[in-house]
């Protein structure tokens, strides 16, 4: 995950949770208290606006998008 | 075409507070709301059996429609929480009808069931003459059973609703329906033969918040409608959440989409059959508008059924 991505990732991220958060890129983002449900919907929507991408629904699953380093290994799969 | 000619409705008169709620699960009944939009549910009695309930709406239907069960010529009962293995409760509802010998329709699909229900009616009507579609649940056992989650038991109410469903011109015509069904989840939202419903909220929602309006825009495309020139969405009442993302998807206003989570909590399968009965008892529709039926639950299954005045 290049230094940018994770920028624009923890932007995401504080946008849903609706404070200013810097989360480790390992650290779970639902165990941390930034994500529910919900905010996971959301924090999805706004990742394909920003990053350009259309996230099937067959890899909806909430691990994938469990911390910023797992959502930077997907999106860096899906951009090659 | 077929059509649907009345909808009923029935809940027990048992009311579970939020408050209540909060000293069993030792949680805010603030976050109670907050988390689903719900402030209270209604509870069945312990001897309530499921056919009695679907029953209760299927009577109250058939009042609304002015007309009795002799028409009936096919029971569909939607119910995931009935007392035992088989028999299903469809052939006991029918019999309390007075219908002991018109085939009876098991669908223990859980919270898409009244939705499948009603898809069924609409192409079987033509071979079975007036389909009863009815669905009843007692979510409130389950939901509330040890080890208590609390994340499942603020959700669960259990109340039945009902539909009939004719060949001939009625109340709302049923113009097209898309299903799907995709066991890939199968273990993310179930409940066993005992114990707790088992729910990953998040592969839930998720999931709900994507195929939920992908089947709505779905079935409208392939009908040439706008979402935003359809009357009402009347939803599976699973969450008041869900259905304001749904909308937000949708680009339709929040205010087309009828709720009564808030009193009833969520019934599975009865509750989109609830709110239809509540919604047409109080919308005024004219010839030509649309109106948009949609769930999702457990399977997972889901699909939206289009129908028209």
């Amino acid at each position: 995950m290049t230094e940018e991505m994770q920028t624009k990732l923890a932007a995401i991220v504080s946008r849903v949770a609706g404070k200013t958060v810097n989360p480790d890129p390992e650290e779970s983002l639902f165990d941390a208290g930034y994500l529910d449900s919900f905010a996971l919907v959301d924090m999805v929507s706004e990742i394909e606006r920003e990053f350009h991408v259309k996230i099937p629904d067959a890899d909806l699953t909430p691990r994938r998008f469990d911390s910023l380093a797992r959502i930077g290994d997907y999106l860096t799969a899906r951009i090659k | 075409m077929s059509s649907i000619q009345s909808f009923g409705r029935y809940l027990p008169d048992r009311i579970l507070t939020n408050a209540d709620l909060a000293r069993l699960l030792d949680c805010d009944p603030a976050w109670i709301f907050e988390s689903s939009g719900i402030e209270e549910r209604r509870i069945a009695a312990e001897d309530e059996t499921i056919a009695a309930m679907a029953e209760r709406a299927s009577r109250h239907c058939l009042e609304r429609a002015g007309s009795d069960a002799a028409q009936i010529g096919l029971v569909i009962l939607s119910s995931a929480t009935s007392a035992q293995r088989f028999p299903g409760p469809a052939s006991q509802l029918a019999q309390r009808l007075g219908l002991a010998g018109i085939p009876a329709l098991d669908l223990p699909v859980a919270s898409a069931g009244s939705l499948f229900g009603l898809a069924l009616a609409s192409q079987l009507a033509p071979v079975y003459g007036t389909v009863l579609v009815a669905a009843a649940e007692k979510m409130s056992g389950p939901a509330l059973s040890e080890p208590l989650d609390r994340n499942v038991a603020i959700l669960f109410g259990d109340g039945a609703g009902a539909c009939l469903v004719t060949h001939s011109p009625g109340t709302l015509g049923i113009v097209d329906a898309v299903l799907h069904s995709d066991g890939t989840y199968a273990d993310d939202l179930r409940l066993p033969l005992s114990g707790p419903i088992r729910m990953d909220g998040r592969t839930v929602i998720l999931q709900a918040s994507r195929r939920m309006p992908a089947a709505i825009s779905e079935i409208l495309a392939r009908h040439s409608v706008e979402a935003a020139s359809v009357h009402s969405f009347l939803l599976h009442q699973a969450n008041n959440n869900l259905t304001a993302r749904v909308a937000k998807t949708l680009g339709v206003s929040a205010d087309r989409f009828f709720l009564n989570i808030r009193y009833c909590g969520n019934t599975s399968s009865a509750s989109l059959l609830i709110a239809a009965s509540e919604w047409h008892e109080k919308a005024v529709i004219e010839v030509g508008d649309y109106v948009c039926f949609a769930a999702f639950g457990a399977g997972f299954h889901w699909g939206a059924l289009l129908a028209r005045k």
